[in-house]
């Protein structure tokens, strides 16, 4: 078993790899209790991630591969620091009163937080007992695995739509795009607060096409408060050669203006509030 | 007063503070915030927090200290270096640099290893030194001054009987406190030259040592600790005609001088480097946000730093998908929760477009500044030239 060790500095700009090499195989990792798990890095001062201002915990692991990722180091479980919740909380209650009078909550992004969900689960309860407001980031993927009661300490969700169509999905993610969708409309059903995010990539997701069938699927849905495009950049670029990884947009140019309006006035043509 | 910034332009003097109080009227809040955001002229400094000490009618002198107008004097003192009282600690006195002797001998730092328990007793009796030789020479100086250069013009402004205080200060608080932690929670091995003195540390232990500006209350509580232990140490020796005693922590530009004076850390930090100026965390160690910095800031205890404890911000704009109005909005809620925690002060600067031009021209200039796109937190000198001008026009030009 690996020492439980305390979140470290370091945010997500810094690469940290291989941080646990003696943490337990992700197939043996069948603590479901969720005492512990793996987190990357925390931030305490984003803007971006959710309403007001928010601390943002990135765990560790994903199932999608993202020829874009611009944290291609939280791909795996053990990039992140194993910890355990008890810390996790108490880390959080050192800021809940801050951030409680400054109206903004905690987020948890990643990686994909739903692959450690008795962990994750346990966060968003703790944070709900602090009185804060909760939101998750996810691409979806694994919307099934989450059920009512880990939605019920959920108030918000950051929704990954990368694509409409499953061969530009697969194409960019390498998974498939069905579980997404699905799990949109369940969100969409239950009335759960969305803010839709697509990753605006030239070349990779900016077809007018894909963009219409994203705001055709998202227009009907009453649940969806924002549509936030975002524009590729190539902060991450740094990570992917650090890290040896086969990067297939060294030279693909961040998103213009024009595009991004393009885009943007596509959503709002379908009536999808967009920004 | 603060409309003379647009009407003027911003000049560095003369030097407006505001003296921010939570109950101040929201429209004035929210004017203060939008000429900060125009012109990063303005600091301010906690109202809520001095006004039980000083009372109603004061004003801030010299940087950052509090004054009752008319009622009030200050010897000043400048400021010592923590940090390298540290080093003589566990040199046995000696200077780390030159090798000479300066501190009284004492037993140095032995074994291959440092001992935390062990580097505090030999921290605290050099601190003792330090404070008695600093008072006295304070007391020698304020004492010359008076005889040949006193102020009689400036005093016969003010009241017959005067509270004096003597301004004592420290540079270096956050590498003091980060080195304490890596001893602490770290395992430091000590290299030593030749004749013995101990010019390295290397830790291997817990790399990811608490550092200060993280809101970690492992190591902020030990820089809480030096700030009132030096004070305590200060306040034991008489004062030239007997001054009250008082601390800043609080440097303008002389972090980067003592930080040239002063070698090899054992937080990491390589001989020469400046320190974090005043109160702030060292460069780049405060790596959570500013939220995460401004409390650990607001934790250090102005009833032993009444000087002022001095603490800087560099913001660059962040658009997110907010408005002109909300983004003033919560600027104010940031500064009430900051000041509410007890922070003392802040120097406000909001980075400019020109800023990050002369970053892309000289990096070694700002080896840590950090600039968020979309939420995403990246080192500017360390991008590509395409990048750095992809930040500049997404930073301000877009409401990307």
């Amino acid at each position: 078993m690996s020492t439980v060790q305390p979140l470290e500095p370091g945010s997500r700009y810094d690469i940290r790899v291989g941080i646990s090499p003696d943490a337990p195989d992700e197939d043996n990792f069948k603590d479901e209790a969720g005492s512990f798990g793996y987190c990357h890095s925390y931030e305490t001062s984003s803007r971006y991630d959710g309403p007001g201002l928010r601390i943002v915990i990135f765990t560790s692991g994903c199932l999608l591969r993202c020829t874009y990722c611009h944290n291609p180091d939280t791909w795996h479980l053990k990039d992140g620091t194993y910890v355990s919740v008890d810390h996790v909380l108490r880390r959080l209650g050192a800021f809940a009163p801050t951030i409680r009078t400054l109206g903004g909550g905690l987020t948890i992004s990643g990686g994909e937080p739903m692959v450690q969900l008795a962990f994750t689960r346990r966060i968003f309860a703790g944070a709900k007992d602090m009185g804060l407001h909760t939101a998750i980031e996810t691409s979806g993927f694994l919307g099934d695995r989450a059920d009512d009661s880990y939605l019920s300490v959920i108030d918000h969700v950051l929704l990954d739509i990368k694509s409409s169509d499953p061969a530009t999905y697969r194409r960019v993610t390498g998974r498939d795009l069905a579980p997404t969708l699905r799990f949109a409309e369940r969100l969409a059903s239950i009335s759960k607060p969305v803010w839709v995010r697509f990753t605006l990539v030239p070349g990779a997701t900016d077809d007018p096409a894909n963009v219409d069938g994203i705001a055709r699927f998202v227009a009907p849905m009453k649940n969806v408060e924002w549509v936030e495009v975002q524009p590729f950049h190539q902060m991450g670029e740094f990570k992917w050669k650090a890290m040896g990884l086969d990067y297939k947009h060294f030279d693909t140019q961040p998103a213009s203006r024009e595009l991004v309006n393009r885009v943007i006035e596509q959503f709002r043509a379908a009536g999808c509030q967009a920004r | 007063m603060l409309h003379t910034l647009s009407n003027l332009g911003p000049a560095p003097e003369p030097n407006i503070t505001v003296l921010w109080s939570n109950h101040m009227p929201n429209t004035f809040k929210r004017y203060c915030v939008k000429v900060s955001r125009d012109t990063s002229s303005l600091q301010y400094e906690n109202d809520d927090l001095m006004r039980p000490f000083w009372g109603d009618d004061y004003g801030i002198a010299c940087c950052v200290s509090a004054m009752r107008l008319g009622k009030q004097m200050q010897f000043f003192g400048a400021r010592v270096n923590l940090a390298k009282a540290l080093l003589y600690a566990i040199n046995g006195g000696r200077d780390e640099v030159t090798g000479d002797q300066v501190a009284p001998p004492t037993l140095p730092a032995s074994g291959d290893f440092l001992d935390y328990d062990d580097v505090m007793d030999k921290f605290d009796a050099t601190m003792e030194w330090l404070a008695k030789t600093y008072v006295h020479a304070m007391n020698c100086i304020h004492y010359m001054h008076d005889k040949y250069f006193y102020e009689r013009l400036e005093m016969a402004l003010h009241d017959r009987d005067i509270l004096r205080t003597m301004a004592f200060g420290i540079a270096g608080l956050s590498v003091v406190a980060d080195s304490l932690s890596a001893i602490k929670y770290g395992k430091m091995r000590v290299t030593r030259d030749p004749t013995g003195l101990i010019v390295d540390f290397q830790n291997e232990g817990n790399k990811s040592t608490p550092q200060f500006g993280n809101n970690d209350d492992r190591v902020d509580q030990i820089a809480s600790s030096i700030v009132t232990s030096f004070m305590e140490k200060i306040r034991k020796h008489p004062t030239y005609r007997n001054a009250t005693h008082t601390q800043s922590v609080l440097t303008i530009t002389s972090n980067v001088v003592y930080g040239k004076a002063t070698g090899n850390t054992p937080d990491g930090r390589r001989k020469g480097e400046p320190f974090g100026p005043g109160a702030n965390p060292m460069h780049g160690r405060d790596s959570h946000g500013w939220l995460a910095s401004c409390l650990s800031v607001a934790k250090l205890p102005y009833k032993d730093a009444q000087d002022g404890i001095s603490y800087t911000v560099s913001i660059a704009p962040q658009k997110a998908h907010l408005s002109e109005a909300q983004i003033v909005d919560e600027a104010v809620k940031a500064f009430d929760a900051y000041f509410e925690r007890g922070g003392f002060h802040m120097n406000l600067n909001v980075i400019e477009k020109e800023t990050l031009e002369d970053a892309m021209k000289n990096p070694d200039k700002y080896p840590q500044l950090t600039i968020r796109v979309s939420g995403y937190a990246v080192n500017f000198v360390r991008l590509t030239p395409e990048q750095q001008r992809d930040v500049i026009s997404r930073t301000f030009h877009g409401q990307i």
